[in-house]
């Protein structure tokens, strides 16, 4: 189905809902308030218009270093990029104004061939959410998921427990704070006859640098294809 | 009366019908099953976060061990999520090669599924066939790519170089004499292409094969006939995707559906199962090892009459020749920046999905506009699958659980990521 027309059709449907509803890459993003997640989805599975009858994904973000580089761009540097140090911070973006987590999800109709991307915003001092399980049953381990690399909660959600992360895991690894070596390593103690956690003793170390060039060099290119 | 209890047992993690490292707790009545809880996660390598702290094309690689035994398939996700964001065309040549290495994928990967599964139902000299056709078509990875299974082939921009013109031949060993050596090199004097013909001429009748020890055995059919059924109104709620979706009789394939690269100018069918049973699923995936050899055999006929590059010309995704580099500045600088830093990529978010061999496989990238990717998503459909497990195998006999594990094609590598 023509992607302008759903958009078109969402915008009517949910009017005044929606805090962001626009086509880039050829794919719809709506924003929905938290509080209305569950009423939003319902309507997107049930109403004739829409038959979202797959929840092909939920995911979260985490924007607390969005925007953020490693290394100066715009300006010749006095020295060079140590490797193994610790990261040097620099905005080269305006920084980020939503609220640092959203979780995202996937939605396909497999009756209208269409794809949906809603996102929604949560403050990082309510970090809880409606479940959709009861929607789509599939979205149940994606919740789980979100819930363990995240720390965000699904209310009404029939089990939420941890799922990839080791039984008594602390702390939520895919939060950006979370650094990317862990917190704890494992290994066998001999003299002890089991396995032990100590903290980590690898220093983390960044061989490339990330950097955020202004430059625009593919953007002509890209916003070619975005006008045929 | 005595007091009956229910039985636990613990399935796994080290179980060689587990495929991998799946812990299975399974709650038991006598020999039936109440309900099973899967814990999976022993095999979390962090990839996702592991791909934010390093620029796009470092991450190629980790595609490959997502699901190990598609490879090429994650990275054609991956690659095409990038391509995506930067507005980057492809050439067409490049675009059929991709397309004829997903197809070989598939067959691997069925090939793979195919004798494991039999192997897990009692079967063993499946696995064995399976695995001699899987070795050609490793090495068409290994003449493309030098490496046999993480190629590592898929770059953004195109694929890493062209068609080999002469395909590696076996060398005399200890084990192989001459004569025996030239046997077994027989179809490799030409180039890949014609390597990959040959396979096509001989595929078909190797699926015969197994179809004739398997698909009105008496015994597969006992173990696989209405065993594990998913209605297709269920299967789309669980949100089943690839053969799992089609085995329950559900017409839905991204190739189709939604095209990508160019399997809109390909001919091939979708089959579909009936009553979405194991045995359904099985007759689903014997029919989709046939339509990839007719797929492969259509990205032959048109790569041999249609030479072109490969690799997109903008040298700021895609290197530029070595020849080139050592004669012209720009070039050298081109090389110097992408290998050190890479190429920053516009800010946005996409999501690209591809019918990978087990279902659907997407890849939600998030850019902020530099070098790394903000977040990287990959939606696995083995995880999905296994999600619905509990669900598939209640009820159902003990042996049974290994049948309808194995007809998911889980494979931890993606399940765990």
């Amino acid at each position: 189905m023509d992607i302008a027309l759903l958009c078109a059709r969402v915008n009517e449907r949910f009017c005044g809902l929606l805090q962001y509803c626009e086509i880039h890459n050829g794919e719809l993003t709506i924003e929905v308030p938290a509080a209305d997640i569950h009423e939003v989805c319902l309507s997107l599975r049930n109403e004739s218009a829409f038959e979202f009858n797959q929840c092909i994904d939920v995911t979260a973000v985490d924007y607390l270093q969005y925007g953020i580089a490693e290394w100066e761009t715009n300006d010749s540097s006095e020295k060079g990029f140590e490797r193994a140090c610790e990261r040097h911070r620099v905005n080269t973006h305006e920084t980020w104004t939503k609220p640092r987590f959203a979780v995202v999800y996937h939605l396909l109709s497999l009756e209208r061939n269409h794809r949906i991307r809603v996102k929604c915003f949560l403050e990082e001092d309510n970090l809880a959410l409606s479940s959709v399980v009861d929607i789509w049953a599939s979205a149940n381990w994606f919740e789980r998921e979100v819930y363990d690399m995240f720390g965000i909660t699904f209310n009404d959600h029939p089990d939420l427990r941890r799922l990839l992360t080791d039984y008594g895991f602390i702390g939520h690894p895919f939060r950006r704070d979370f650094p990317l070596s862990g917190h704890v390593e494992m290994r066998y103690d001999a003299k002890a006859g089991r396995v032990v956690y100590e903290p980590v003793d690898i220093e983390p170390r960044v061989t490339v640098p990330k950097v955020i060039r202004a430059d625009n060099r593919y953007q002509s290119n890209a916003n070619l294809k975005e006008g045929e | 009366m005595a007091d009956l209890h229910n039985y636990t047992i613990n399935f796994g993690p080290q179980h060689p019908a587990a495929h991998g490292v799946l812990r299975l707790i399974l709650d038991m009545d006598g020999e039936t099953i109440k309900s099973g809880d899967p814990h999976i996660g022993l095999l979390h390598r962090g990839t996702e976060k592991l791909a934010e702290s390093k620029p796009y094309n470092h991450s190629i690689g980790y595609m490959d061990r997502l699901d190990y035994v598609s490879m090429m398939c994650n990275e054609h996700a991956y690659v095409k999520g990038i391509e995506k964001l930067l507005g980057v065309d492809v050439p067409e040549r490049a675009q059929y090669i991709r397309v004829m290495f997903d197809e070989i994928t598939r067959i691997l990967n069925h090939l793979m599924w195919l004798g494991a599964h039999a192997l897990d139902i009692g079967a063993m000299s499946v696995f064995l066939y399976c695995f001699r056709e899987r070795e050609d078509l490793l090495d068409c990875y290994e003449a493309v790519s030098g490496a046999r299974m993480h190629a590592a082939y898929y770059r953004p921009g195109g694929v890493y170089r062209d068609l080999p013109d002469v395909m590696p031949q076996y060398e005399a060993s200890r084990w192989h004499n001459d004569k025996q050596t030239a046997k077994r090199n027989e179809n490799r004097e030409g180039s890949l292409l014609d390597f990959i013909e040959d396979f096509c001429a001989r595929f078909p009748g190797f699926v015969d094969e197994y179809e004739t020890l398997l698909t009105d055995n008496r015994i597969w059919k006992q173990r696989t006939v209405d065993i594990g059924i998913v209605s297709p109104e269920r299967a789309i709620e669980l949100g089943f995707t690839g053969p799992m979706l089609r085995g329950s009789g559900v017409e839905w394939d991204l190739r189709k559906k939604q095209p990508y690269a160019v399997y809109d100018k390909l001919d091939f069918d979708i089959p579909i199962g009936v009553t979405g049973d194991c045995y359904d699923r099985y007759l689903v995936r014997v029919e989709e090892l046939r339509q990839s050899c007719k797929l492969i055999k259509q990205c032959v006929d048109w790569l041999r009459a249609n030479p072109g590059p490969v690799m997109s010309d903008n040298h700021k995704v895609a290197p530029p020749k070595r020849e080139v580099m050592k004669e012209d500045m720009e070039a050298m600088i081109h090389h110097f920046k992408l290998f050190t830093e890479g190429y920053c990529v516009p800010e946005g978010e996409t999501y690209s999905a591809i019918e990978h061999p087990k279902g659907e496989f997407g890849v939600y990238l998030v850019s902020d506009g530099s070098n790394k990717p903000y977040r990287l998503k990959v939606r696995a459909s083995g995880f999905v699958h296994i999600s619905a497990l509990n669900e598939m195998i209640s009820g159902h006999m003990l042996a049974d659980v290994v049948t309808i594990l194995s007809s998911q094609d889980i494979v931890f590598g993606e399940v765990d990521r």
